[in-house]
């Protein structure tokens, strides 16, 4: 089936088979690699992306229903190849490490924060709830977004350089 | 300014944030097979054949290749060399492989999977430690179902024990903990000009994969290489387990002379790959009067599965670490590793010693209970010091934080006004705390040292970036940023303009796994050496430039040459310095290869320096239960960890949180289930339950620095240690708040109401 759909701002025509996922179809047929899949069953949540201002596990769509959609990937956070204040406070946080979780969390952060500007760390923990990560213990993560809203306290105590 | 101790931000993070970093799932080659597997459905069996027919008719199918197509040796290379590529003659766990599936794409191979025919003709499996040791078991695994044994004597435990003025008694249990990295197995297998295969991949140890690859093809070392691709993380569980499946695409590539692409599914991960070994623990321990431990008896076995794998090894480094960091005279440690028709259980995080760990510190809470001392007072009564002599007559010569981490966490937790006891609690929702203390040996130590070393090939470019091959991978847990800050200083660079690169095996010879914590101090040290040869070379054109008669009137730091009588003076970049390196044609590359430090066992004793260094830690968990229900919340962890020093305390500090929530993970919820007859009931993210946001609770890493006079600056290594101790800090605070002690992990609501024993 023919669909159509705009990724990060660019337009797209392509074939569809009626079985592919949102997630292949991305990956495979756009080369948009950036998104990843973590279980391929909706747990995980490595294959977030936003569609219509929502995130949703681009596992669990198929991408004939993602025809007329608008859908954002981690390949269209940065803006003229410059990171986004959401980005740079993963980085400055070391929120990063094996880095397999990242793009699927910054979506799932995205959205959090184009509706609430300085979200409250219960609501940054149930943002990206649904979102696993394996190495990182979540807390460098939070703290990346709280940084990103402008709410990071310095930890007391903790000794930094 | 140097940047050893400093949060420097990470080499790979911007790539990762832009969704730019390939993994090997992102790569593709022209001409590309795809290949699945056929895998056993049954936990023990007589495989008598299999029928490949219909599924090469399907369109699309190149091939179905069992193991007689194995052009090498059809196993995988590692302790005991017992697992095959493929089953052959029998089929030993649910989930084997038995054959693989080649088609031109992935849905076709895995639509004629389902076509291909086993006949297996099912035998009753072996299911668990305690069935697999008893008398009349069927024998699975020669005439013992045992695959390894150790004993550790000091003193006459036996002895000793019967003066005890107390004697404890007890048997603790653990589960499977699967890895769970998010990113699963995977590999990509080239074929090249005159025998050649390359093998891209996910991985933790290259150089397994490469005597893997060499022996399922046949070949010699210098016709394969493997090469790392970014890795979507370990934990343990990339490292034997790649050998496997790069062997299978490997195998595939050779045969049909195409590139092979292998990319595991999330169920097949979780079914096939090495878990943590379930574990059986019987202490028995005696003491004095003041809480003093004077003798140790411990028993402790684990589920090997269905081949040796890693557990030999496993098993030794958990022997060792039995007794948990406390003096005593008298200590007896005897160990089984034992066959079940399961998965093969490897390396995961801690490496054999959660599963005693838990059954130790839960024991000392124990006895403190019984003689009614605070656990952290009984911890400082028994905790190695400086001068302490370990299970395997060790001394500790030095480095040795533990009872600093002890009173750190214990004062940030606020521990004295928290615990009181049990009795004490009242109402339906109830506090505690808990505390354990952990020490954990660096490195592959006695048992693997003839592997432990490794090897750096640095080189000084031209423009002045300085590309560093490493015989250590970067797996997520930030190796390739710290070794570059240790690079950095070592040699007076710019922490901008030194790389570490993701490893491989054509760069550097081999040089062991990226296991045990010893990247950071193997590794690190290898870079230093190779910094030693390199810096006089730099320094002999500074103090040319500078016009100094001789080096020794020459600094270079952070990048930036200049005498030492002149610091504000003139300046040489280090850009100039390699352009003129070049220029006086002096060899801009050396060669760095570190041995570890020595460490020693007496196979019949099991006495010695098990391990060059140790590193430390406290933790204190906090919970808050629900007497009704069972149900709890674990609402904060703080853990003091001495790991010498730290090259990073930011990555340090995620380090600890990170393993610390895998550790919370172990101790809440993970287990891995199978039915009677042996087969695999949750390999699946949905049933599988692991830690969210939702379960994390505050986490509060201290750093505590004890160097150590052999580490690059000081530092041990302890990327493991954070989970280890976790879950009996978590038990202990269990029954801190309820009275209830729980024996058996993971900690259930359902084991808390006593409904489950
Ligand atoms: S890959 Fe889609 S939720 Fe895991
Ligand atoms: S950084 Fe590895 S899973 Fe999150």
């Amino acid at each position: 089936m023919k669909i159509k759909l705009t990724v990060n701002g660019k337009k797209y025509q392509r074939d569809a088979s009626e079985t592919k996922n949102l997630l292949h179809f991305l990956r495979e047929d756009l080369g948009l690699t950036g998104t990843k899949e973590g279980c391929g069953a909706g747990e995980c949540g490595a294959c977030t992306v936003i569609m219509n201002g929502k995130t949703v596990n681009s596992c669990l769509i198929l991408a004939v229903e993602a025809d007329g959609c608008e859908i954002q990937t981690i390949e269209g956070e940065a803006k003229d190849g410059k990171l986004t204040v959401l980005q740079q406070a993963f980085h400055k946080n070391h929120a990063v490490q094996c880095g397999f979780c990242t793009p699927g969390m910054i979506m799932s952060a995205r959205v959090l924060l184009e509706a609430t500007s300085k979200p409250t760390v219960e609501q940054i923990k149930e943002a990206i709830e649904g979102n696993f990560c394996r190495c990182t213990g979540y807390q460098q993560i939070i703290e990346a977004v709280q940084d990103a809203s402008g709410q990071l306290k310095k930890k007391e105590g903790l000794k930094r350089a | 300014m140097p940047v050893v101790g400093k949060s420097m931000p990470r080499k790979d993070a911007l790539d990762k944030l832009r969704g730019l970093s390939r993994y090997i799932d992102d790569y593709n080659f022209s001409d590309i097979l795809h290949v699945t597997t056929v895998r056993s459905p049954h936990a023990y069996g007589r495989l008598n054949g299999v029928d490949k027919s219909a599924a090469e008719k399907m369109a699309g199918v190149v091939g179905v290749i069992t193991a007689d197509q194995v052009p090498g040796k059809n196993s995988v290379p590692l302790v005991f060399d017992d697992e095959p590529f493929l089953a052959q003659g029998y089929v030993r766990f649910h989930g084997e492989p038995v054959a693989l599936v080649v088609a031109e794409s992935y849905e076709v191979a895995q639509a004629a999977a389902a076509l291909v025919k086993l006949d297996i003709e099912p035998l009753k499996p072996v299911l668990g430690i305690r069935e697999s040791i008893e008398e009349s078991a069927p024998k699975i695994y020669g005439n013992d179902n045992v695959f390894s044994r150790y004993n550790v004597e000091k003193g006459n435990a036996e002895e000793a024990m019967k003066s005890a003025a107390h004697v404890f008694e007890q048997e603790y249990e653990t589960p499977y903990q699967e890895h769970a990295y998010l990113e699963t197995n995977g590999v990509i297998a080239v074929p090249g000009n005159e025998g050649t295969m390359t093998v891209y991949g996910t991985m933790q140890c290259p150089f397994y994969v490469h005597d893997a690859v060499a022996q399922a093809l046949g070949r010699e070392r210098n016709q394969v290489k493997i090469v790392q691709t970014t890795t979507g993380g370990g934990f343990g569980g990339k490292e034997d387990f790649p050998s496997l499946v790069a062997g299978h695409a490997a195998i595939v590539a050779q045969l049909f002379n195409r590139p092979a692409k292998l990319i595991y599914k999330r169920e097949e991960d979780i079914i096939a790959s090495s878990k943590r070994h379930p574990g059986l623990i019987k202490m028995k321990i005696g003491t004095d009067d003041k809480g003093k431990i004077t003798a140790a008896l411990i028993d402790y076995y684990v589920d090997g599965g269905a081949y040796a794998t890693l557990t030999p090894i496993v098993l030794w480094r958990g022997t060792v670490h039995a007794l948990g960091p406390y003096e005593c005279d008298h200590v007896h440690i005897k160990s089984w590793g034992v066959a079940t028709n399961k998965v093969p259980c490897g390396a995961y995080r801690g490496f054999g010693s959660p599963q005693v760990i838990f059954a130790g510190e839960s024991m000392m809470d124990e006895i403190a209970t019984e003689l009614n001392i605070d656990p952290v007072e009984i911890r400082r009564i028994n905790c190695y010091k400086v001068g302490s002599s370990t299970a395997t007559s060790q001394i500790i010569d030095q480095s040795c934080g533990l009872m600093e981490t002890l009173e750190k966490a214990s004062e940030k937790a606020d521990w004295a006004e928290k615990w009181q006891r049990p009795e004490q609690r009242s109402g339906v929702m109830r506090k505690g705390v808990g505390v354990s203390t952990v020490y954990y040996g660096v490195g592959l130590g006695a048992g693997g040292k003839h592997l432990d070393r490794v090897g750096t090939s640095m080189t000084i470019m031209k423009d002045g970036s300085v590309h560093c091959a490493i015989g250590n991978v970067e797996m997520g847990q930030g190796a390739r940023t710290v070794l570059a800050q240790i690079a950095a200083d070592a040699l007076g660079a710019p922490y901008e303009l030194v790389n570490v690169v993701e490893a491989d095996t054509s760069l550097v010879p081999d040089s062991g796994p990226t296991v045990a914590s010893r990247t950071t101090f193997m590794s690190g040290n290898s870079l230093m050496l190779a910094a030693e040869q390199l810096r006089p070379r730099l320094l002999q054109v500074a103090a040319d430039l500078l016009g100094a008669p001789v080096i020794d009137e020459v600094e270079l730091v952070d990048g930036k040459a200049f005498l030492k009588s002149q610091p504000e003076g003139k300046q040489i970049g280090f850009r100039e310095l390699a352009e003129k390196l070049y220029a006086y044609r002096l060899m801009p590359s050396a060669f760095g290869w570190f041995i570890a430090p020595d460490s020693s066992y007496d196979k019949e004793t099991g006495q010695g320096n098990a391990y060059f260094v140790y590193s430390y830690c406290t933790n204190i968990a906090e919970v808050e239960v629900d007497m009704e229900t069972g149900e709890y919340r674990v609402t904060r962890i703080t853990s003091a960890h001495d790991m010498g020093k730290a090259i990073n305390p930011q990555q340090v500090e995620g380090q600890i949180e990170g393993g610390t929530l895998q550790g919370m993970g172990y101790a809440t919820m993970e287990e891995i289930r199978h039915d009677a007859d042996g087969r695999m009931l949750n390999n699946a993210f949905a049933t599988y339950i692991l830690p969210t946001t939702e379960d994390t609770p505050e986490l509060d890493p201290i750093i505590v620095e004890h160097a150590y006079d052999r580490g690059p600056y000081g530092a041990k290594g302890f990327g493991e240690v954070p989970l280890m101790g976790v879950a009996p800090a978590i038990a202990n605070a269990i029954y801190n708040a309820t009275g209830v002690r729980i024996r058996r992990l993971p900690i259930k609501p359902e084991k808390i109401l006593g409904l489950d024993k």
